[in-house]
């Protein structure tokens, strides 16, 4: 261990088998002393950013059917819906008149929309002028099938639609093995960095995602980061990254146990320690609630996330944690930092 | 980690913990003040696995409001109500003791008991219940009446503390709960619970009750109007008792829960200042055997947290749980067993179901 803490003290990078041993042998100071040291090399300034914005989820229509979703409905139920523009359009009025500058934008596999679909919700979207953060990997993959295009060119339409940026979302566990077991239908591990690649060559920044604690092994999450790793080290690309715990309830996993905060930290200061070539960390006050996720700013986090002016689909999971703009501002300066409203690409909203 | 704790500018308290030296109220500030959560949960931990090693205690108990009439009304409580008020409850000493005799099939150790400062009950109820509760479960371990409580009882007896609490244990308590603490600095007191018994006059029945063999527990209720001196004045206070009778089991922080009280314009306390107040107090009181991460209060998950920040207990299964839930607590009446064992050994601690004694019951 001690060699570990030497390496990581060194700016050295970690191996997979080193990144293993320190989350399973670690202590929680260990992990989170280090984490805290580099979250402060990369940050000198004493602020936590936070972007005020608002999830918007046009469909919960999925062919996808992953086990640990208790959001989605499946198309023959008959019971999932599709946003109106008008809608849409009342939603993005309210988020600007809460200071809001962005729209996360993010809806389920729906097997009747065709392409041109989404080409016209973002120009719709935009004539709000607000910025789209939208489409995660699976449903950028999804558009590629339904449309018969290239990846490539559906980053080209989206973007020439008025696409800014790409959700991480869908990342899951970066293994195809997890991917098999619990969903199946969802976009290899491959195609999840392809797209995320390929945006990244053209312009667009994306963060980037990881939803443990199902069925994943520990080398299963620290291969994960590791590709992560790698493609950020060949595009520069993603701007944050944002580990969450698996909420089980009302999925098809509501089995399985939940992440406890113990090893939320333990993994998110891991996560901090691993990525050297992110700039961004993120806490999940969605699923840990405001006082772990406060305390996650010891653990590497130093970004808040969004104030999600609304939320869906951890909600679905049975776990509604609310939090103001206020409340975020209140939290951070509770730790003695200043808290800052950015952009998605990390610019501060002066 | 060492050299963390010295770049946080901590590397001389650290050098007294790992000596087992006595902290300063200088020291104590200090580490209240340090802006680095992980080093001052750092030392804590050290004194925690030295008093603890691995071990994290809960109980099986029970809950028991008798009644929430109180003439204190202090501003910080949502629990108490004017006798007139629409929302006051009492019950009558049948009712108390069949709340234990609902749960006999329950494996339950403890009866924990406390309620106001009632205006008109008299001696006889807190003792009929006492001995009405023994009836009904021998075996039960009965922790009741605050020492703001004890204190009331002794002047409806008009008799000494000393003879009530023997009167009291002669019907059945054997130990004494940490409430009415709240923060023993009587410029806070005057401003926020006048009619309550003074700090002194706390400290005074806790440490009667020691010289009768009663163990107690000691509370502060943090997270309000309180300076950081004060906490630590609350802390030497109790330091300086445990030094002359060794009596107390637990401290308790306990964080101030705003909702429906007259101090609602407050925040409720955040995450970071909880796990301070635990590791605060595990650094500086170096004569209690014990620090509480109350559950109900902070949350399963902060107390889990609290397990690595110098709490060795999480308190228990607490059901039907009453005074911090009307005060907007959103955590849950009770938790169950599998839930407790589950969140310590995450934590990589040894879960032990302790009595009330910090017995071993089982471990898991």
């Amino acid at each position: 261990m001690q060699k570990i803490i030497d390496k990581v003290r060194a700016g050295e990078r970690l191996s997979q088998t080193e990144g293993e041993e320190l989350l399973q042998q670690g202590s929680l100071f260990e992990l989170g002393m280090l984490a805290n040291e580099i979250r402060w090399q990369k940050h000198p300034e004493p602020l936590v950013t936070y972007v005020v914005d608002r999830n918007i989820n046009y469909t919960d229509v999925c062919v996808s059917a992953c086990k640990f979703c208790a959001f989605f409905k499946a198309p023959e139920d008959r019971e999932g819906s599709v946003i109106s523009f008008a809608e849409l359009g009342q939603k993005i009025e309210e988020t600007q008149s809460l200071g809001g500058n962005q729209i996360l934008l993010q809806g389920g596999l729906h097997p009747d929309l065709d392409f041109s679909f989404y080409e016209e919700m973002l120009r719709f979207m935009k004539g709000y002028g607000v910025h789209i953060h939208g489409f995660s990997p699976p449903e950028i993959c999804h558009f590629a099938e339904i449309s018969g295009f290239s990846i490539a060119r559906v980053i080209e339409k989206l973007r020439a639609a008025g696409l800014d940026s790409i959700p991480g979302g869908g990342a899951e566990i970066l293994s195809d093995r997890v991917r098999n077991e619990t969903a199946p239908r969802k976009c290899s591990s491959n195609n999840w960095l392809a797209v995320m690649g390929e945006a990244h060559n053209q312009g667009l920044r994306t963060t980037a995602t990881m939803m443990f604690g199902h069925l994943e092994t520990i080398a299963e999450r620290v291969e994960h980061l590791e590709r992560l790793r790698e493609l950020q080290d060949k595009t520069k690309g993603f701007t944050a990254f944002i580990p969450w715990p698996f909420q089980p309830d009302n999925s098809v996993l509501d089995h399985l146990p939940k992440t406890t905060p113990h090893e939320y930290l333990k993994m998110l200061a891991l996560s901090r320690i691993y990525l050297d070539n992110f700039d961004n960390i993120q806490a999940s006050w969605v699923t840990q609630g405001a006082k772990v996720a406060q305390t996650s700013l010891f653990f590497g986090a130093n970004d808040f996330g969004s104030t999600m002016i609304e939320e869906n689909v951890v909600a679905a999971a049975g776990v509604s944690f609310r939090l103001s703009e206020e409340e975020i501002r209140r939290l951070v300066e509770g730790v003695g930092l200043a808290p800052k409203q950015r952009r998605m690409d990390y610019t501060l909203v002066e | 980690m060492e050299s963390y704790i010295k770049r946080a500018g901590l590397g001389d308290i650290l050098e007294k913990i790992q000596a087992e030296e006595r902290l300063s109220r200088e020291d104590g500030i200090r580490l209240y003040e340090s802006p680095d959560l992980l080093a001052v949960g750092y030392l804590a931990n050290i004194v925690r696995e030295r008093k603890n090693g691995n071990k994290a205690y809960f109980i099986y108990n029970q809950h028991l409001n008798y009644s929430n009439i109180c003439t204190n009304l202090c501003k910080f409580c949502a629990f108490g109500k004017d006798k007139e008020s629409d929302k006051a409850y009492e019950m009558n000493v049948a009712e108390a003791i069949d709340k234990v005799r609902e749960r006999l099939d329950e494996p339950i150790s403890e009866v924990h008991m406390v309620g106001g400062i009632h205006p008109d009950l008299p001696f006889s109820y807190y003792t009929d219940i006492l001995k009405g509760i023994k009836e009904v479960k021998p075996s039960i371990h009965i922790q009741a009446f605050t020492c703001v409580e004890i204190d009331h009882l002794a002047k409806l007896a008009n008799k000494p503390v000393k003879e009530t609490l023997e009167e009291l244990m002669a019907a059945g308590l054997d130990s004494i709960p940490g409430g009415g603490a709240e923060v023993f600095s009587p410029r806070i007191r005057e401003k926020t619970c006048p009619d309550k018994l003074s700090g002194e006059g706390w400290l005074e029945v806790a440490k009667t009750a020691h010289g009768l063999g009663l163990k107690t527990n000691a509370t502060m209720l943090y997270g309000h109007i309180e300076t950081v001196e004060e906490r630590i004045d609350h802390l030497d206070a109790l330091r300086l008792a445990q030094d002359e009778t060794g009596g107390f089991l637990a401290f308790i922080p306990l964080s101030f829960h705003p909702k429906n009280t007259e101090m609602s314009d407050i925040s409720r306390t955040s995450g970071v200042e909880d796990l301070k107040n635990i590791a605060v107090a595990r650094c500086f009181l170096d004569n209690f055997p014990h620090i509480k991460a109350y559950w109900v209060m902070i949350g399963p998950k902060m107390a889990q947290i609290a397990l690595s920040f110098g709490a060795d207990d999480v308190d228990g299964t607490v059901k039907e749980e009453i005074i911090t839930h009307m005060a907007g607590a959103e955590t849950e009446q009770a938790m169950a067993i599998p839930e407790l064992v589950r969140i310590i050994k995450e934590a990589g601690r040894e879960p032990i179901q302790r009595g009330t004694l910090y017995d071993v019951i089982k471990t898991y």
